[in-house]
Parts: structure tokens; sequence; C-alpha cells
């Protein structure tokens, strides 16, 4: 049977078992847009902005494990997209992105609404094609699919000339795929694997250092096993926070610059580490040179390029994380003689030593709300069940910190890019995937309104997402930094003239709520959770707290600063408190 | 240390930039790179000369591996191999400089490919030292330029070149 090319589309999509297509129209896609009209098995969401439309494919794909789906038009709908697919990349995450592109005719010649996204989008995607020929656009969807799903996960864009979604062709949707540069290696070597085990019944003092790679390949069952089996304590990255419960006696919570003094000590003075599905990143090791300089360390990544690209190796396993570790768990199992190691190792008593030392808290206020209070709040009430999304800053880092998720997949947050403006359209994607959760998004003053406009999608698709904004005043975290490193130099980062976003909520039919004082947080939480719409929470908070322990940029994890220096005799004070009351009045 | 890779790639547009681009990206220099078709139509054959420590070299070969189109990636310098490079110098042909022009030809074997009144132009092919030190005595000469193909290389053993590979096809079966 021949189809238009934007038939095709639609039915391309429809066998990959797409559900919901985030989006924008334009000139170059009205062809399939013709065609979405009327569609009934796929629902689309028109957001205000493309970045939003990527952000919330990436939520959805990450909530779901599915692969998102995005379709937005030529030029400007193209470039719009870029800051999404940079996140996606960067955090490992499955969507494919359709853009429009101007006739094939005219591609180089600067036509309206032309852009190279092709060109402009290589270095950030897994891989990228432009359709040149309708005889081809059902077999690169397939493949799109395949690769965005399939090995490390990632953004693949597919660009496709508005003459391609107009031609006719043959239909048949390729039910296999041929990639022969493309073969990801999802068992572990079965020799690595058993070097791998030795070590860790060997080891006296390992920690497990996991991150989204657990969770991408849905893992945590395996995980906690062999944590279990062992009494392995578990510390988790930003991106691998809710693979394992955070409540879990042997959870360490998040390492890194802002990770617990226990978590960073243990790190530090491990003998072995065993990292899975995490790679590094300068923001968990600190200075490099000092990261685990007792510790052997297994590393276990689907991308041989994760392994050995900071830091030397001793057992290097690449392979899927679950499939290495039920590979691992079963070795262990079989050497251990199925026997539990019950009881508190020395290494466990230790830990339990430093955390008594300095544990993660705060100091809540009676007049003053503190930011960790509110995120304290959140969390006790849902007991680590909602679906959270975060900005970024140190709203984002106190999230981490105090907020513990029970399960995977209900942690969505812009980690490697750290993309301000990516919570409040990722909270979208995710309610839109489950509409009877509860999905909320903690974010900042500066990063909501980066994508504010998203308000109104919430409102036309029904979306009841809680917003809880931990209002400042600041750029929060670009604050913390000017007060501890630039002597106090708060260059730009004050955010003037916020809007009042009681009122703000109003103009777009969404409930909004505003809390001053400690006492009110509580009620307000009632409030706001209790309405099935969207509800945008201003909790005008401490704007001078800081986000403790901070391991300061460079420096070796275990050498973290607790709290805010104490001002010299005669010198600058550290915190400007004349100028704290005028912030709290902001709206 | 220098290195030559060899990169089996789908024939297809843009893979040449993918290609150039990883290198580009991570700010490794590409010294010299030639393309050109293999036994197989649908493939292209790179050879990659490059510089980098180990540790450098091990993270350009895995990040050549992930890229979707590049199907196989030798580095040749770890086994045997032969290399060749085709080199064209145009050099001025002074009466009093003829005599020693030809003898370096001869030495070398190269070949004078075309002349005018005032030049001559010469091919030299052979390892990247051979013409090398070719170049290097006719300098004196005067080069008017110089035009190098880039290095291509083969591995002795025939079952570790890139070239030889075995279609390798990944079935994923259908949802
Ligand atoms: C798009 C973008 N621009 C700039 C930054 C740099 N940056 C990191 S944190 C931050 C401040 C965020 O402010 P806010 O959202 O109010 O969070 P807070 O730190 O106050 O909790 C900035 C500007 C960024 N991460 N993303
Ligand atoms: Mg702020």
């Amino acid at each position: 049977m021949k189809l238009t090319g934007a038939e095709i589309f639609v039915e391309s999509l429809k066998r990959e078992g797409v559900k919901t297509v985030f989006g924008l129209p334009g000139g170059v896609v009205l062809k399939i847009f013709d065609v979405l009209y009327g569609e009934k098995d796929l629902d689309f969401v028109l957001v205000r902005h493309e970045q939003a439309a990527i952000h919330m494919a990436e939520a959805y794909a990450r909530a779901t494990g599915k692969v998102g789906v995005a379709l937005v038009t030529s030029g400007p709908g193209a470039t719009n997209t870029v800051t999404g697919l940079v996140n996606a990349n960067l955090d490992s995450c499955p969507i494919v992105v359709f853009t429009g592109q101007v006739l094939t005719s005219l591609i180089g010649n600067d036509a309206f609404q032309e852009a190279d996204i092709v060109g402009i989008s290589r270095s950030c995607t897994k891989h990228n094609y432009l359709v040149k020929h309708v005889n081809e656009l059902a077999q690169t969807i397939k493949e799109a699919f395949y690769i965005a799903g399939s090995g490390r996960p990632g953004p693949v864009l597919v660009d496709i000339p508005k003459d391609v979604s107009m031609a006719m062709a043959e239909f048949t949707y390729p039910d296999k795929v041929y990639i022969r540069g493309y073969n990801p290696t999802y068992e572990g070597n079965k020799w690595q694997i058993k070097q791998a085990a030795e070590a860790i019944l060997k080891a006296e003092r390992p920690v497990l250092y996991v991150g989204g790679g657990v969770i991408n390949s849905d893992g945590s069952g395996e995980l906690q096993s062999l944590a279990e089996l062992l009494n392995i304590p578990v510390t988790m990255t930003l991106m691998g926070l809710g693979a394992f419960p955070g409540t879990h006696p042997l959870s360490l919570g998040m390492l890194g610059m802002h990770g617990a003094h226990a978590t960073n000590l243990a790190v530090h003075n491990c003998d072995l580490l065993i990292a899975v599905g995490s790679r590094f990143d300068d923001r968990v090791t600190g200075k490099i040179n000092e990261f685990v300089p007792h510790a052997k360390i297994i590393h276990v990544d689907v991308d041989p390029t994760s392994i050995r690209k900071n830091i030397h190796v001793d057992i290097p396993i690449v392979g899927d994380a679950r499939a290495v570790l039920r590979d691992l768990l079963a070795q262990v199992t079989a050497m251990v003689g199925g026997k539990r190691r019950e009881g508190k190792t020395p290494w466990l008593t230790q830990i339990a030593t430093w955390e008594s030392e300095r544990p993660l808290t705060y100091k809540a206020d009676a007049k003053v709300i503190k930011p960790q209070f509110v995120i304290d709040m959140i969390y006790r009430r849902t007991r680590g069940e909602a679906i959270i999304t975060s900005d970024v800053g140190q709203h984002q880092m106190w999230t981490a910190q105090f907020y513990k998720f029970a399960k995977p997949r209900t942690w969505l947050n812009s980690g490697g890019l750290g993309t301000m403006g990516y919570g409040f359209p990722a909270a979208l994607g995710a309610q839109r995937a489950f509409p009877d959760q509860l999905v909320v998004c903690i974010t900042g003053d500066g990063s909501f309104q980066m994508n504010l406009q998203e308000l109104s999608t919430a409102m036309a698709y029904d979306l009841p997402v809680k917003v809880a904004i931990i209002n400042n005043g600041y750029h929060g975290m670009v604050r913390q930094w000017q007060q501890l490193f630039y002597d106090g130099h708060y260059s730009a980062s004050r955010i003037e003239c916020g809007p009042d976003y009681v009122k703000l909520a109003e103009a777009y039919g969404a409930v909004g709520l505003r809390a001053t004082e400690p006492h009110e947080v509580d009620d307000l939480l009632d409030e706001a959770f209790a309405v099935r719409k969207p509800v945008l929470m201003d909790f005008q908070v401490d704007p001078y707290e800081n986000c403790y322990p901070m391991v300061p940029a460079g420096g070796a994890i275990h050498q973290m600063v607790y709290e805010d220096p104490q001002p010299e005799a005669g010198g600058r004070p550290s915190t400007p408190k004349d100028t704290q009351k005028e912030s709290i009045s902001l709206a | 240390m220098e290195r030559i890779i060899s990169l089996l790639v789908e024939n297809k547009f843009g893979v040449l930039v993918r290609v150039a681009g990883l290198f580009s990206a991570r700010g490794f220099n590409i010294e010299s790179l030639s393309v050109g078709p293999t036994i197989d139509p649908s493939m292209s054959l790179i050879t990659i000369v490059t510089e980098g420590d180990e540790r450098i070299l091990e993270q350009i070969t895995k990040q050549l591996n992930k890229l979707i189109d590049v199907i196989k990636v030798v580095d040749l310098t770890e086994n045997d191999f032969v290399e060749r490079e085709t080199t064209l110098v145009k050099i001025h042909t002074r009466t009093e400089d003829r005599a020693e022009a030809f003898r370096i030809i001869e030495i070398f074997r190269a070949k004078i490919v075309d002349s005018t009144p005032t030049t001559y132009t010469v091919e030299i092919t052979g390892d990247a030292q051979k013409v090398e030190a070719f170049i290097n005595q006719l300098r004196p000469l005067g080069l008017k330029e110089l035009v190098r193909s880039g290095r291509i290389a083969i591995a002795r053993d025939d079952a570790k070149a890139a070239g030889d590979h075995k279609r390798r096809q990944v079935v994923v079966e259908a949802k």
C-alpha cells in the first residue's frame, strides 16, 4: 500500500508503540500534523516552547523506561531543541526527536527557516539522520528507536524534509534492524566477573558506587540483593538516586561535591570501589588524583568509553548494569555458599561513627523558612514515593540530600548538563505518563523562570503537577560560590523583580499559594496536594542559607566544608544580613 | 607516540565529518587522513595518522568505535603493517641544479611526471621516512610546491585489517 511520508511517519510511531508525542508545529511539518489531526492512537501534547518538549519527552522516557518522542518544525523549532538534546545525551536518556526540514532541493540555500540541525546536533546526539528519500523513512525511524533505546541510551534526531513527508512510497515497517557498526555489549566478560567477585569477597571496606546506569537497565533488584548479601554500603550519584532505597540501612545517599560527611569519608577510605553504571564525573570525584587512594576499582559500564576515561580501573567490565549485577550476584552467592553476611562489620561501624559525628541535617528556624525544611516536609508527606523533578541550584542539591527516594525512576533531574529550566517541563512529561501519580517539581526562582510558560500547557492538558518554588530571591548556588570564593561580591546573582507567583498561577487559571513563615508550610502542602490542578507554591525561604557539606571545586572529596566561614574580626561579614529582610518580602 | 588508525566505515554522506568531528571536539590532532572506497562499495576505508599517549589513544579508539557508522577500528601500529604515501613535488629547474636533481630522483627511484621550461614535477611513493628524506634532499634546490596524499597502510597479517571485516549483523526481533 502506498502512503505519504507523513502517513508513514505516524504509522511507524504507532508500530513503535508510541503513545505520546510532545512538540509544536510549523510550516514544513504541516503535512505530518494534518495526519495527526483526528488520529486517535497517538496523543500530541502542544508545548509553548520546543525546549520544554524535549525535556518532557526525556522525563516521560525516564519515568516510564520507554523511548520519549518529540516533533518540531525546522529552523528555530529545531534549534530550540538543542539544550534538551545535550541534556539527554549527557544523562543517557532515550528520546527520538523529529525535526522538519526545508525542501531537499533548498537544503544549503539559506532557505526560509532552514537550519543545519543535523550538523548542529551531531556532537550532542547518539546518532542523527537526514532522511533524503521517502523510501528510507520507515527504516530510519526503526533504526532511530533502536539506537536511542539500546546500549547506553541517548537522543537520536531525525530530520525530515517537507517533500519527504509529502512524497508517496510503499509502506512496510521493518521488523528487524541490521546495523553492522553498532552492537552494544550486554553480557559482562565471565572471567572479569569472577575476578570482581573475588575482589569483593576479599575486600574489608567495600563501597558500591552506583549511577543512572543501574536505573536505565532496571537493575535495582539485583543491586539490592548483592548489597544485602554481603552487607556492602551503597552510595548513589545524583543520577543514581532511587536505584537503592534511600532509607535502607546500607544506603549512604549521594556522594561528591555535596555528599554527606560519612558518605564521602566512606568513599575516600574504602579499599574496594564497585562502580556500576556511574562514570566518575568530576562533581563526584573532586580532585581525581586523590580520589579513593586506598582502593581497587571495579567499573561496570555499558559504554566502553566511560571506562578508564577519567580514572585507572583495576577490573573493567563492559556490559549492561543489570546483566552484570545478576552474574556477579550468582558468582558471589556460589562462592559464599548462599550465606548472607550478617551483622555489622567493623567497616559499617566505622561509617556509623562518621554518621553520628556529622549527620546530614539543617537548623530549623521558628521565624524564617529554611529551604531544607520545605523539602523535608515534602519528603515526610510523600514518604519518598512521589515522582520528584528538580532544577539546578541549591534547591536541587538539598532535594538530593533530604528527599530519600524509595524507588527508581521517581527522581527526574538534569545531572550532566545542569540545565536550569528542566524541572517544570520534566514534571509535566512525567505527569502525562502517570496521570494519577503525585508529581512534585522542586525548583528555584531562577530555574522556574526559564520555562514557566509551560503553565499554559499544564492547564491545557490538565496536568496537576505541584511546583514548589524554593524562592530565595537569588541564583542561590551562584550566590553561595560568590560568598565563599569571591569575597561576597554578589555580581548578577540577585533575582530582582521576580513575579508574584500567586498571581502568576492565577493568571493561567492554576492555583497559587504562598508561605512566608515555617508554621504555614504544612497547611500549604495539605492544600496544594489536595487540589487536582496545577499548583504553584511560593516558599519564601532564607535567602542566605548555604548548601553543606561542600567540597570546594578542585578539592579532594574527604576535605569538606561544613558551615559558613566565620567573619574575620573587622572584615567583611560573610552574610550581608542587612539585605536579608528586603529579600524575604520579595513578592 | 604516532599511530596509524584504519577505519572501516559506512559509505554514506556525513561519516567523514563525524570522524573528524570526534577528533576536533576533543582537541586531538589529525596529522594525515585519506579516504577511499573498498572492495565492498557500501563501505569506505579511512586511514588516519594521529599522535598521543596511550590513554588518549585508547579513548580515541573507543570513541571511534562508538560511532554508529564506524564498522571497525584497527590500530595498525599494534602489529606489522606496510605503509605508503605518494607525493608530488614541483621544483625549479635552474640549469646549474639539474644534475643534482636528477641524481636525487635517481637515488630515491622517484619519477618526473611533468615538466615545463622552468619546473619539473616529481612523483615519489614510499613510506613516510623515505618521502621525508627525499623532500629534505630536494629542499636546497628550491621547492615550488608540495602535495602529499596522506599515508595509507595495510596490516601484514590480513586477519587483523579493518578492510577484511566480515559482515556482523545485529538482529533485533520486532516488538
Ligand atoms: C541554563 C543555565 N544557566 C545558568 C546556569 C548556572 N547556574 C547554576 S545554578 C544557578 C542558580 C540557580 O538559581 P535558582 O534556580 O533560583 O536555584 P537556587 O540555587 O537559588 O536554589 C545558575 C545560574 C545553569 N545551571 N543553567
Ligand atoms: Mg533561587
